[in-house]
């Protein structure tokens, strides 16, 4: 049977070139970074280039990178270290209600603990209205933290229009890139963001290493305290591999990244125009024009996703319910429930991503196994277009 | 899927019973779309035996699972014997549910009550099994976080 992915939002597969380049670092070249003899210099230096290369795929400068475990460590990072920091200049901070749970806990967190956070709305399309961030700064607003791309329905933010708000009213801005990296062109300096998380296992890198860009001059405590590791501001002795390969990973992004994006969005697109053309009752959520170049969000009215979800996996088809990590909750999408999309349909939504190993014939089978799936199930279903919901 | 155990998934995968019977003796819906589960079970009764089910479901997986396990078990039983029908033992029959699914045995149950209970009302019957089963009442003690 044909084994088909499309799940590249919730993670990719290493690359051959990333592994090779890991590997020694496992056995070969295994000195801890921190130390002074030769073996641990080898360490440090490979740290330095990994740092070089993550920096040049964002255009930042290679001090302004700084490893971590994740990117939700980044986010957390990012959110403590300036509540933290800015802690005698205000208690406010505005998000969306459409980030990664990495975010939204975090808020709720500090919401317990007597801090206000503002959850934007957004528009049907998923995108934040700039007017709206606006209203909502207040003279205690420390931080805006707006995520570049949805995890969820792949929608693309004005960054760059938003960032400029906040630098307006001096108050820091973050944006959670996890899902952008690799995937649109960034160039923080020329968004103007002070603060980017983003993490290796979204392209074609190892997991457990992200990293958090901070904008030189940026003010921002540490997170995690020991050692004097990243400059002492993340301590902790690195993931030296998984930093080596975050490193290589980011070069091969650099260098493909025209390439990739033409390659998956044409595909993405080919696969939205096979299933409408060859489903009834299928619509993409989030923006078409604003979105992530693998990513397509489809609602299928009258059946459910989980249902979906099983038959695919049964004919070699992984893909996605929302995010991968709410795929066991019974809680609709808080991302496609902010898009104003009904409950009901929401239940019906699979998230597909396209990725790099993706081929035509893939999503060939993978339409040709959605008509089945779909029409079964709507056999089943006691709701239909002519019962209505 | 690890998710399921196979009992449940080839319930899921080749479902029994499904359809709708015209000209039902019994018909019930329980649950609703906007919870993500609603299914509708009919009833052909004979001498207050059940003697055909089908169910349609919207539904995830083990709701799916769950109304045709269900049908199964109540073709065959006086109606007094299928309203004593839980969804203990709707479980059993699957070999488990996970636990976060264990409302959807519960839907099915409720919509075989539906369906006898709309049997009594037609039919000017009575059932013990049926005292202060209301198939109207909201399901969102049953898992809906709507």
């Amino acid at each position: 049977m044909r084994q088909v992915y499309l799940d590249y939002s919730a993670t990719t597969p290493v690359k051959e070139d990333v592994l090779n380049a890991m590997i020694p670092y496992f056995t070969e070249k295994f000195g801890n970074p921190s130390s002074l003899y030769t073996v641990g210099t080898v360490s440090r230096e490979a740290i330095e280039k990994a740092r070089g290369q993550v920096a040049k795929l964002i255009n930042a400068q290679d001090k302004e990178i700084f490893f971590t475990s994740s990117g939700t460590e980044a986010d957390n990072w990012a959110v403590f270290g300036i509540v933290d920091a800015l802690k005698n200049k205000g208690n406010h901070i505005i998000t969306t209600k459409i980030e990664h749970h990495a975010l939204l806990h975090t808020g709720d967190f500090l919401e317990k603990h007597g801090y206000d956070v503002t959850y934007l709305d957004v528009e049907p399309d998923g995108r934040v209205n700039p007017e709206a961030l606006k209203a909502a700064i207040t003279d205690k607003t420390i931080l805006i933290s707006i995520m570049f791309v949805n995890n969820e329905v792949g929608t693309v933010q004005p960054i760059k229009e938003l960032a400029a708000i906040a630098k307006e009213r001096g108050i820091v801005f973050h944006t959670d890139a996890v899902q952008a990296l690799g995937n649109v062109h960034i160039d923080v300096k020329d968004l103007g963001v002070d603060l980017m998380s983003v993490s290796a296992h979204k392209i074609y890198g190892p997991k457990g290493v992200g990293a958090l860009y901070i904008r030189k001059g940026v003010q921002l405590s540490n997170f995690m305290h020991g050692g004097a590791q990243e400059s002492k501001r993340r301590a902790g002795t690195e993931n030296l591999p998984g930093i080596v390969g975050f490193g290589k990973a980011a070069e091969l992004a650099y260098e493909n990244l025209d390439a990739h994006i033409k390659k998956v969005s044409e595909l993405r697109n080919y696969f939205i125009d096979q299933v409408m053309s060859k489903i009834e009752n299928v619509t993409l959520n989030g923006s078409k024009e604003f979105r992530h170049p693998g990513n397509a969000n489809l609602t299928f009215e009258f059946i459910e996703g989980e249902a979906m979800l099983l038959y695919l996996d049964m004919k070699g088809i992984a893909v996605s319910t929302g995010s991968a990590c709410s795929s066991a909750s019974l809680v609709p999408s808080h991302v496609l429930s902010a898009l104003g999309i009904p409950v009901e349909k929401i239940h019906g939504s699979l998230r597909f991503t396209v990725g790099e190993p993706t081929t035509k014939e893939d999503i060939d089978y993978v339409v040709e196994q959605l008509v089945e799936v779909v029409n079964k199930l709507r056999s089943i279903s006691s709701v239909s277009k002519t019962k209505g919901w | 899927m690890a998710m399921y155990n196979d009992k449940v998934m080839d319930h899921f995968m080749n479902p029994h019973n499904v359809g709708e019977i015209q000209g039902a003796d019994g018909s019930g819906t329980y649950g609703s779309p906007v919870c993500g589960d609603m299914m509708k079970i009919d009833i052909k009764v004979e001498n207050d035996v059940i003697k055909d089910a089908k169910f349609k479901t919207f539904g995830c997986g083990s709701a799916i699972a769950s109304s045709s396990v269900a049908t199964d078990m109540i073709i065959g039983l006086t109606i007094d014997e299928a309203l004593a029908v839980t969804n203990k033992q709707i479980i059993d029959e699957l070999g488990g549910l996970p636990a976060i699914k264990i409302h959807c045995s519960v839907l099915a149950d409720h919509a075989i009550k539906s369906a006898i209970y709309d049997y009594a009302q037609k039919n000017g019957k009575t059932y013990k099994g049926l005292e202060g089963f209301d198939p109207n009442a909201d399901e969102d003690e049953h898992g809906c976080e709507v």
